[in-house]
């Protein structure tokens, strides 16, 4: 047999097993969270997957036609709760834009800040939990360690760790504690060499590259049809990131920030360090190029920080205040995506002229992207089902509302 | 592509399917007539001016004031509104189609209102319309799979219906 595993084929010799049901979740430990998933299969190999979603749903969009748009912060903390900041900029933004209200540049920074670390958090656990899917338990222990950090620093400036509710329409509550800046710093600096850690034992080991690296192929244009976005849509070839090509309230804030898209030309990504090239085996859009799309983020959301520091240190306009508790929205509706760590996720409002929405909606980017598994596992094997779920990185709070 | 340019080449392609263009909003919009949706929407993503290749999302408005005072001031009569968000990642335009059903088929209470599926031109569209049959009961002809996606597949009623009232006890437990 060939050890290279993107040449590797199953030969089909005309011998099919009695197909069976399997069922998997939704308490598996390697669905991350409630996901149950119905498997079809002939021997080994799978024959159709059906996931079975909706354990988690608590009528998130429901209870925002109940509540203020202020009022409803808290409830997005709870949709991508690894990433709660990105969650609150998202609908904040879709709030401001409908109601027309500009913020000022530092809030703005500030903002940036908070939403890249956030994509940071986000990141280290989809790596961390992708290491323990894959039986590898060293990088868990590395990313949680890590992350800790930045939920300390979400600690420091808004009381809470993961349900931050720091952002808000208009602003954000609080401005930061004194010396939080010198401790973000310190932690980016110490984080720095810890991702060659990571490097080594994750991307660049060959146990990992194998069981990822031609697993769970999506194509550039099965991509685009499923609506795919964040990192399984970069890991996929396609040169698409809102913070770049969104709409103005959400690239407003990036204006002037330098920083490239991750995505893969020529078969090499963007970057100046020296991290571990891209493995032979690996086939642009399978499992290990999200991985490792992600992987770059991360260095690439720390660059941004350090930038968004500097500026935010030098502008000199006050931080923006929470708009009115009962500022009443227009009639109409409003709908803005904005780039969370795991994709678009798109949140829409409707105003009926009262200060409470008449309807609210979170399109979730883990919804979209988790349609894409049925299509992704066919013909694999069962023990490939870790390793393609674990790459598209869904979290069911947001997947479920 | 500016949208005044895409609303207009599209009336010209849909004359007769076309109802009206929301080009002031904040997401300029377009509303077409249900039954041509799918047909719409198949030009707008085959046509290489239009190239509309993502759905970002299928959301249904429920407009109806169960409560009568409330009922007797809104301009509006009581209708479901569909909206689909596209964007173009070649042109980098996007557009949003309006769709306007009526609450109930033929207005009988319990008929679901039904509007052709687009799954055919995005595939992304499966698990938007079922989730919009399953929250807000709206019947998705030529959908190759529709039933609940996030609700009970036993569930009874609609969720985001304005008048939808919660079940009093699911299998025993109760839902209060």
């Amino acid at each position: 047999m060939n050890s290279d595993r993107s040449n590797h084929e199953l030969v089909d010799v005309g011998v099919h097993s009695d197909e069976l049901l399997v069922n998997m979740g939704p308490q598996h430990p390697s669905t991350h969270g409630v996901l149950r998933l119905l498997l079809k299969t002939d021997g080994e190999i799978i024959t159709n997957v059906d996931p079975v979603i909706g354990y988690l749903h608590r009528c998130a969009e429901k209870i925002g036609e109940n509540l203020l748009p202020r009022q409803w912060i808290p409830y997005t903390d709870r949709l991508d709760y690894l990433s709660a900041m990105n969650m609150n900029l998202g609908w904040s933004l879709t709030v401001e834009r409908f109601l027309d209200v500009q913020v000022s540049d530092k809030t703005k920074h500030l903002r940036i800040i908070m939403a890249e670390l956030g994509r940071i958090a986000s990141h280290l656990v989809a790596a961390g939990c992708y290491g323990l899917d894959l039986g590898s338990f060293t990088p868990f222990l590395y990313t949680f360690r890590e992350r800790e950090r930045i939920l300390d620093l979400f600690e420091a400036a808004c009381g809470s760790r993961m349900t931050c509710s720091y952002i808000v329409p208009g602003g954000v509550i609080a401005d930061l504690p004194e010396g939080w800046l010198e401790q973000c710093e310190a932690f980016l600096d110490q984080f720095d060499p810890v991702i060659n850690e990571l490097h080594a034992v994750l991307t660049s080991n060959e146990i990992f590259v194998r069981r990822t690296a031609g697993v769970g192929v999506l194509s550039r244009e099965a991509a685009i049809d499923y609506a795919c976005s964040g990192p399984v849509l970069r890991g996929s070839g396609v040169d698409w990131d809102l913070r770049r090509d969104g709409q103005p309230p959400y690239t407003d804030m990036y204006d002037g920030y330098k920083f490239e898209i991750i995505v893969e030309t020529g078969g090499s990504y963007p970057s100046d360090h020296d991290y571990p090239a891209v493995p032979r085996s690996a086939v642009l859009g399978d499992s290990w190029h999200r991985f490792y799309v992600r992987m770059l983020e991360v260095v690439q959301s720390m660059d941004i920080i350090r930038q968004a520091i500097v500026r935010y240190r030098s502008a000199e306009d006050p931080i923006g205040k929470p708009i009115k508790i009962r500022e009443k929205l227009p009639v109409g509706e409003c709908y803005l995506e904005t780039e969370a760590p795991k994709g678009q996720m798109g949140f829409m409002v409707v105003g009926n002229g009262t200060a409470t929405p008449w309807r609210v909606r979170a399109r979730s980017s883990c919804f979209v992207n988790l349609a894409i598994l049925g299509e992704l596992c066919k013909g694999c094997l069962i023990a490939d089902i870790p390793a393609i779920v674990g790459s598209l990185d869904i979290v069911l709070g947001e997947i479920d509302r | 592509m500016n949208i005044q340019k895409i609303v207009d080449s599209l009336r010209q392609k849909h004359p007769l399917q076309m109802i009206g263009a929301e080009l002031d909003a904040v997401d300029p919009s377009v509303e077409v007539k249900p039954d041509s949706v799918a047909g719409i929407c198949r030009t707008l993503k085959d046509d290489p001016q239009f190239c509309f290749d993502t759905l970002h999302c299928i959301s249904a408005v429920d407009y109806c004031e169960p409560d009568e005072k409330k009922a007797a001031k809104v301009d509006w009569q009581p209708h479901i509104e569909v909206l689909y968000h596209i964007s173009s990642i070649r042109h980098r335009h996007r557009i949003v189609i309006r769709v306007r059903l009526p609450r109930w088929k033929d207005g009988i209470e319990g008929r679901l209102p039904e509007l052709p599926s687009v799954s055919g031109v995005w595939r992304t569209a499966d698990w938007h319309e079922r989730e919009v049959y399953d929250l807000s009961g709206v019947e998705f002809i030529g959908h190759p799979d529709l039933r609940r996606i996030l609700c009970a597949d036993d569930w009874l009623g609609h969720p985001l219906r304005k008048d939808y009232t919660q079940p009093h006890e699911y299998h025993g437990i109760n839902t209060r």
